[in-house]
């Protein structure tokens, strides 16, 4: 299934720690406009996967292709500006920053103003600044949070700090968007919820979602193409209806879930 | 003349410290190369210019000027390099281990200008022109405090708040995380070189022993009281601990201690400094006022 088309292209990527492989020769492609889902039991490397996309660390062996270039080594900051923006399984938010200005940092990259025209306040500054400000509002507005603008990160509740972690990630503009485990912690309600948000970003920004989740029903209903990961390994890759009747799958969650049973056994 | 001063070097640290959240404790490092570095521009060069230019006939406050312009930033800009060379380090330490490395920066500043016998040695470098007046250091504040508060209410400023609140997802975000805290470094070293040059003018005397590590921890105790990352909570916090152990004069021998408690009941009392991270400004009082009403 090798095209010339794919968005991103993760070709073979290893990444090991000593003497562990959290990910081992894994190779996806993931097309333009795709929800793509990642799934897999705890531990399964799901994370770290996003974390060498996203150059957190460097893959030991293979090669990652975004937009056909080569981004496998760059520093995170160099991903991020070529298209690549992420969430946090474990929320990651300027915490003593409000709403707005959490959304203005991820803007950062696409600021005019040098840090002259900043201190002399040049006209150049202000117009900048002034954009920033409008277009942190705007996505705050499609996220449903403008009620919260001034609000610090920190008081924000639960849901709704999920909500702003997504909208951070859309102020650096990426073509793809990684969402790490995005409605970990929500109840079902606003699991519903956060799954038509992420449909609607999709198609309003024009984007590409890779999506990790630990609970598979959650990515069943807006992924179209799954693949699963278990012990580092990629066991399956296919439509939803493929995934659920996989016997690899269902051995892998099983499995996990009669460890589970022994463990609250003994 | 030594609260502006002081006003300075704490504002300078708060980018540092306060802003970027790199934990630095070698400021008078800083503060020194400036003091020393200026001093010897105008010692070497600056009085000549100065002398030329009075002599043919410029009022003396106006010869002045351009040579203590000159010395001040030369002063700033070889205290900024420092910061240069200071900060290439803060990409791979955090927290403690940074400290560290800071504090042996702070250090070996001051014992090599202690070996240096063109700059006087120990014995220190007298006969400075004494040029620095209200109005430098009145300059000086405000340069640093616009600076400040222009960086932070801009997209450079948020990107420095985004390192000292989460690195991780700053760097995830597309913010240049070692650029900017190589960046507070210098310009945070710049003004401190700046301050430095104004003390060397003021008091118109160095010694090494102006310079040492408890320079630094009193200015960092600056910062921290009036609230990290609060330009205005450094401003008020320098003016009242340059000025409460004068002020505390009259109770002779227990001056020492009296200034210790009342620093402890502070932190006690507000830890998160005078200011927290707020900033004194018209809108607050207009606010209070309303609240009042």
């Amino acid at each position: 299934m090798v095209s010339g088309s794919a968005l991103l292209t993760l070709e073979n990527v290893t990444m090991q720690f000593g003497g562990l492989k959290a990910v081992a020769d894994l190779s996806l492609e993931i097309a333009p406009g795709e929800l793509f889902g990642l799934i897999g039991p705890n531990g399964a490397g799901k994370t770290t996967v996003f974390n060498v996309i996203t150059g957190v660390y460097a893959p030991t062996q293979g090669r990652i292709l975004f937009e056909g270039r080569p981004v496998q080594g760059l520093k995170p900051h160099a991903v991020a500006r070529r298209g690549i923006t992420r969430t946090f399984q474990n929320i990651r938010l300027f915490a003593s920053r409000c709403c707005r200005d959490n959304v203005c940092i991820a803007g950062h990259q696409h600021a005019e103003a040098g840090l002259a025209d900043s201190v002399f306040r040049t006209g150049n500054f202000e117009r900048d600044e002034a954009r920033q400000q409008r277009e942190a509002r705007e996505l705050l507005d499609v996220m449903g949070l403008s009620q919260w603008e001034d609000t610090l990160a920190s008081e924000l509740p639960y849901g709704q700090q999920r909500r702003l972690e997504i909208a951070r990630a859309l102020a650096g503009r990426p073509r793809l968007l990684l969402l790490d485990e995005p409605a970990a912690g929500l109840n079902p309600l606003e699991t519903e919820e956060l799954m038509r948000l992420i449909e609607d970003v999709l198609r309003r920004f024009k984007l590409t979602i890779l999506l990790i989740e630990h609970d598979m029903r959650v990515v069943m209903g807006i992924c179209r193409r799954i693949a699963v990961l278990d012990y580092g390994v990629k066991i399956a890759e296919g439509t939803p209806d493929q995934i659920r009747t996989d016997p690899k799958v269902i051995e892998a969650y099983l499995g996990e879930e009669v460890q589970a049973d022994l463990g609250a056994g003994t | 003349m030594l609260c502006g001063i002081n006003v300075i070097l704490a504002v300078s640290l708060n980018l540092i410290n306060g802003f970027t959240g790199q934990f630095s404790i070698g400021h008078a490092g800083f503060m020194a190369i400036g003091a020393y570095g200026s001093a010897m521009i105008t010692m070497h060069a600056g009085r000549g210019w100065a002398a030329a230019l009075g002599a043919s006939g410029i009022p003396p406050a106006l010869a002045e000027a351009g040579p203590l312009l000159i010395a001040l930033l030369g002063g700033g800009l070889l205290a900024a390099l420092a910061g240069y060379l200071v900060g290439l380090p803060s990409l791979r330490l955090r927290g403690d281990y940074l400290a560290i490395v800071t504090l042996g920066f702070g250090e070996i500043i001051r014992v090599l200008i202690l070996n240096i016998n063109a700059v006087g040695g120990p014995r220190g470098l007298p006969g400075i022109p004494g040029w620095a007046n209200f109005f430098w250091v009145g300059a000086g504040v405000l340069a640093v405090i616009l600076f400040s508060r222009h960086l932070a209410t801009s997209t450079h400023g948020r990107a420095l708040f985004a390192i000292r609140d989460d690195e991780v997802a700053a760097e995830a975000l597309g913010v240049d995380t070692t650029r900017y805290k190589v960046l507070a470094f210098v310009i945070g070293a710049f003004f401190a070189g700046v301050a430095g040059g104004l003390f060397a003018h003021y008091l118109s005397y160095l010694n090494p022993t102006s310079f040492t590590f408890l320079k630094s921890i009193e200015v960092i105790a600056m910062v921290v009281l009036g609230g990290m990352g609060s330009v205005s909570g450094s401003v008020l916090a320098a003016i009242l601990l340059t000025l409460l152990p004068e002020l505390l004069r009259p109770v002779k021998d227990y001056r020492m201690v009296m200034y210790a408690l009342m620093l402890i009941t502070l932190m006690i009392t507000r830890p998160q400094g005078l200011m927290g991270s707020r900033e004194l400004s018209l809108a607050m009082f207009r606010r209070r006022r309303a609240a009042a009403a």
